[in-house]
């Protein structure tokens, strides 16, 4: 006992990642797949409450109108119906409007759990049924009987910004959720000085949905006797929708329990699901009973939320005559839908990546979201940035096209280079690392282009097929820096970002983690115990991982949830922080206990033991005893302060960014993927079919190969969907007009390539582990796509100016260069 | 409307070796049946449409979406789910070969893929990569890309899988 260490007050410093290399950096097998592979996953449907009613909402069937009556008695009288709930009702029923993040005016949008008044989209919710069974719940959805009054609606973009556009919100008093211009460097002097301007009229960015295959759902419990909210639900954000349905519901975040544990696939569109939440709250406080949803597809094609679509037009390229990008000037419209769920965010997300993967020095973006008779937009899979990061990817083609310079070597001219980071971009991110010329000879390797572009030559006129090589060049930014909120709107108490984690030992010498995270699919049970055994000497096998979010149980932070590519870095993060707290702790434990000092002390196999004298040893469970239930044996100022739990918040060191100039580290990591592709394209149907595809990642150092690789495989799965199948459309009136998997046509197995892999490891300087956030992908498959489309076409005009390439567009395409449809793009030389 | 889902039919069903009998709404779809009134929760929805094979099970020997069939249709039935697919709490080679090759991130559409790829390598144990693909195109997954799915449903029929995939330059798409 008389070589116990001096106590200490402080927090000990965390080694950043010092330990890892046994477990983590190996493909371990996933923990999570045991109950899953057996069907004993719990999504939120398996979740039953006693005395539980099953909910169903009554949406619109109009685009705008105004609700001129609701009548529930026919729906009331129903053997079966508990209750009816109307948006007037719950209008009632709340304390305040949702929060709301824009600034006035669109910032004094009301928006409540349920329509009240009007209509705003087609599959706006007007009320909501409780009843004994999903079908009686059905039924009587249809007998609520409504009243409406149609009224003109907008859905298109730019023109939803127009004076004279119906307006949605009359609130707000037009449709513009948000505008501003970030302007970086000198455009107008780039654009004086450059020895050729390219001019491009109009890009277009689809509407589409990763739509995760398990639905929304959420089983919501208002007690009575405590006030306390039960959510069970597969909300991916749950703290965000905390914040945001709390005060509406008048009900305290410390009564607000959010839990979830296996979650169907996310995307970002979970992140949209709180206004249901919050109707099924008051549903359940109406009733007296706990109210269980689960959305239909249909339903969820409707009204879920979708990706967001963006316009481009008047895009202008100064080049010089070298082949130099100096940078762009472009007016964006993007596309919020009837209400802003989490927008207008996207409005700056997108200036993470604001020169892409390229040294551009002279930007101007003057940017403008609508409000438009359409399902709001969420964050969907590469959020906001996805949109921008397209875009350069076409003005670089099209650049290279139009001045009849290779793309290849247009690119690597243009890349930020291996020995420029850390770089920081004209807006004032920084850039972590990465070696992109080497990320795109690795892709086009794996592809083999050379032998591609032989058989391109090869193949000639008068077969009746062309081959397009293609190539996507993504930045995947991850962990954000939430002070961008206040370039969207200065008055938001937002800034940094963080997330917790608890290490425990348990009171038989078990190591346990809880994580403030909702995984959807990323293996953080799995990668969370690699990183938490290197550090506590164990197998990861010996680490269990709480499954899953506990508003009650687990530890959190404001920004806790799993989105926009951060877990590598702050969820390891915090499990990494957490768990050196608690090896420092056991440590102090077992030098006390085997009576040498603390710097002797190390830890193997469950085991503490002394250097060089491995048999002099304690293990876990004896460390664990003298906290537990032998205190007498721990020094008494030690004793309160070693509890063998320990809380740890990982926080990234950000500064809030510039509100006037919009400039800031946006993000801590920039992970990057470059993809390539050779397409065969049939010249009588336009019939697309990828004959070979490669992504080549780099997002620093791996924690685990294989889950890194799924998440690629996964990405640009749903980047291939979209490209040439899925897509959100809707006719003039406002009606969508895809309703389920039969016209919204998921990728199948038959769709997608046996795509390759490679991997460069560029390690972070800024994170704990050299890791960086990796799980989004940038969406280069549409860039890809579009530029293997572009190259089939090289002998023709026709540019390629929307995401959305299904047959019939490429058809289009093929058929417009001869028939000299104008190609919207037009060159200026300057000499 | 609810006079036709009033209607009320005893069914008995064996899943996965026990035999239950209960009387079913004539609407009730066999999918909530599964899920519903018998607690066996691995079977999931994803669409209600037939399209995306998270509720297939295997029916009197035919793979089958069970979000397609009534629950009085099952009166009689052999069916087997995804809880029958391990013995004693182990996985079966088809389950080991996706835990093996991380052919699953969510599980949600799993449980299907499982019993679309048991349904397939009793009736071709040797299938190629194409007639994998044309196995499992009724099986929609928003997380894999498929990729380690296929890898897995070789590994599963006994192929030597390589960390990258074996398919050239040429025909990687069947």
């Amino acid at each position: 006992m008389s070589r116990a260490p001096a106590a200490e007050t402080a927090a000990p410093p965390v080694e950043k990642g010092e330990r890892l290399g046994k477990a983590s950096g190996k493909s371990v097998r996933r923990t999570e797949d045991g109950r899953l592979l057996k069907g004993q996953g719990e999504f939120t449907d398996d979740i039953w409450m006693h005395r539980q009613g099953f909910a169903h909402f009554v949406r619109s069937p109009h685009a705008h109108a105004k609700i001129l009556s609701v009548d529930t008695s026919r729906a009331m009288s129903l053997d079966g119906v508990y209750t009816v709930l109307t948006g007037a009702e719950a209008k009632e029923m709340c304390e305040v409007p949702f929060f709301q993040i824009a600034p006035p005016p669109a910032g004094q949008m009301e928006e409540w759990p349920l329509a009240v008044d009007k209509v705003r989209y087609h599959g706006d919710a007007v009320a909501v049924v409780l009843a004994e069974t999903r079908d009686i719940a059905r039924d009587a959805a249809e007998l609520v009987d409504l009243e409406y009054e149609p009224l003109p609606s907008v859905v298109d973009t730019v023109k939803a910004a127009d004076d004279d556009a119906p307006i949605l919100h009359e609130e707000v008093g037009n449709n513009v959720a948000w505008h501003g211009v970030f302007d970086y460097g000198d455009i107008d002097w780039a654009l004086d000085n450059a020895d050729h301007v390219v001019r491009i009229d109009r890009l277009h960015f689809h509407r589409f949905s990763s739509t995760p295959l398990e639905c929304n759902a959420a089983v919501v419990n208002w007690d009575p006797g405590t006030g306390v909210v039960q959510i069970e639900s597969n909300n991916q954000m749950p703290m965000f929708a905390s914040m945001v349905i709390g005060p509406t519901l008048g009900v305290g975040s410390n009564k607000l329990q959010f839990r979830s544990q296996d979650i169907g696939g996310a995307f970002g569109i979970k992140i949209g699901s709180y206004p249901q939440i919050a109707a099924l709250a008051l549903l359940s406080r109406k009733a007296g009973r706990p109210a269980k949803w689960t959305e239909y597809r249909s339903e969820h094609m409707l009204s879920a939320g979708h990706g967001n679509e963006r316009t481009f037009l008047d895009v202008e390229v100064p080049v010089l005559s070298d082949g130099t990008i100096l940078g762009f000037k472009v007016r964006a419209f993007d596309d919020a839908g009837a209400y802003l769920h989490y927008e207008p965010l996207g409005a700056v997300i997108w200036s993470q990546v604001t020169p892409g993967c390229y040294k551009f020095k002279h930007v101007s973006v003057d940017y403008t979201e609508t409000l438009t008779n359409k399902c709001p937009t969420v964050p969907n899979r590469g959020y906001s940035r996805l949109q921008h990061l397209w875009m350069i990817e076409r003005i670089v083609d099209v650049v290279a096209t139009e001045l009849g310079l290779d793309p290849v070597e247009t690119r690597k001219k243009n890349f930020v280079q291996p020995d420029d980071y850390p770089y920081e971009t004209p807006n004032g991110c920084v850039y972590d690392s990465g070696d992109l010329p080497a990320s795109l000879d690795l892709a086009l390797e794996l592809i083999d282009v050379e032998r591609w572009r032989a058989k391109q030559k090869e193949l000639g006129t008068g077969s009746g097929k062309r081959i397009g090589i293609g190539i996507g060049s993504t930045i995947d930014s991850g962990t954000n820096n939430f002070g961008q909120a206040q370039i969207i709107n200065p008055e938001l108490p937002f800034s940094g970002n963080g997330e917790a984690a608890y290490a425990k030992l348990d009171l038989y010498g078990e190591v346990n983690v809880d994580l403030g995270t909702t995984p959807q699919g990323q293996s953080h049970e799995t990668t969370a115990a690699q990183v938490v055994a290197d550090v506590l000497g164990v197998d990861h096998s010996a680490v269990n991982v709480t499954a899953g979010f506990d508003q009650r149980h687990n530890t959190y932070v404001g920004f806790s949830g799993t989105y926009a590519s951060q877990f590598a870095v702050t969820g390891l993060g915090a499990a990494l922080g957490a768990a050196e707290m608690l090896r420092k702790e056991i440590v102090t434990l077992a030098a006390i206990a085997l009576e040498s000092s603390e710097e002797e002390i190390e830890l193997e196999g469950g085991e503490c033991y002394v250097r060089d004298e491995r048999e002099r040893a304690i293990p876990f469970i004896g460390i664990a005893n003298m906290v537990y239930s032998n205190n007498t044996v721990i020094p008494p100022d030690l004793r309160e302060r070693i509890g063998l739990n320990c809380r740890y918040v990982y926080t990234p060191l950000f500064e809030a960014p510039d509100k006037e100039r919009k400039t800031g580290n946006l993000t801590l990591t920039y992970a990057t993927q470059i993809h390539a592709a050779v397409v065969e394209i049939d010249e009588d149907t336009g019939r697309l079919e990828i004959l070979d595809y490669a992504a080549a990642d780099d997002c620093g150092r791996v924690i685990n190969p294989q889950i890194v690789q799924g998440q690629v495989h996964g990405a640009t799965a749903l980047g291939l969907g979209a490209s040439l199948y899925e897509a959100f459309e809707y006719d003039a009136d406002g009606q969508l007009l895809q309703s389920s998997f039969y016209d919204y046509h998921a990728l199948t197995a038959l769709d997608m390539p046996m795509m390759k892999y490679g991997d460069i490891e560029s390690p972070s300087p800024f994170t704990p582990t050299g890791a960086k956030g990796m799980g989004e992908g940038g969406g280069a498959p549409l860039s890809t796509i579009c530029s293997a489309i572009q190259d089939a076409l090289s002998d023709s005009d026709s540019v390629v100016a929307d995401t959305h390439n299904p047959w019939w567009r490429i058809h289009e395409l093929l058929s417009s260069g001869a028939a000299n449809v104008p190609r919207g793009v037009q060159t200026e030389a300057r000499t | 409307m609810s006079e036709v889902g009033d209607k009320i039919h005893p069914i008995s069903v064996t899943i996965n070796g026990e035999t239950y009998e209960r009387t079913v709404e004539a609407r009730q779809l066999l999918v909530h049946f599964i899920r519903d009134a018998l607690g066996l929760k691995g079977t999931h929805i994803g669409c209600d449409t037939g399209n995306c094979g998270a509720c297939s099970i295997i029916f009197n020997g035919k793979l089958v979406k069970c979000c397609m069939l009534l629950a009085v249709q099952a009166d009689g039935a052999e069916i087997e789910t995804v809880e029958g697919l391990a013995s004693d709490g182990a996985l079966d080679p088809v389950q080991e070969a996706f835990h093996e090759h991380h052919g699953l991130q969510c599980g949600y559409c799993t449980p299907g893929l499982l019993m679309g790829a048991t349904y397939l390598l009793r009736d071709n144990p040797k299938p190629s990569e194409g007639e994998i693909r044309r196995a499992v195109r009724g099986n929609i997954c928003r997380c894999t890309g498929y990729v380690n799915v296929v890898r897995s449903v070789r590994a599963a029929a006994g192929e030597d899988v390589a960390e990258f995939p074996a398919t050239g330059a040429e025909g990687g798409s069947p």
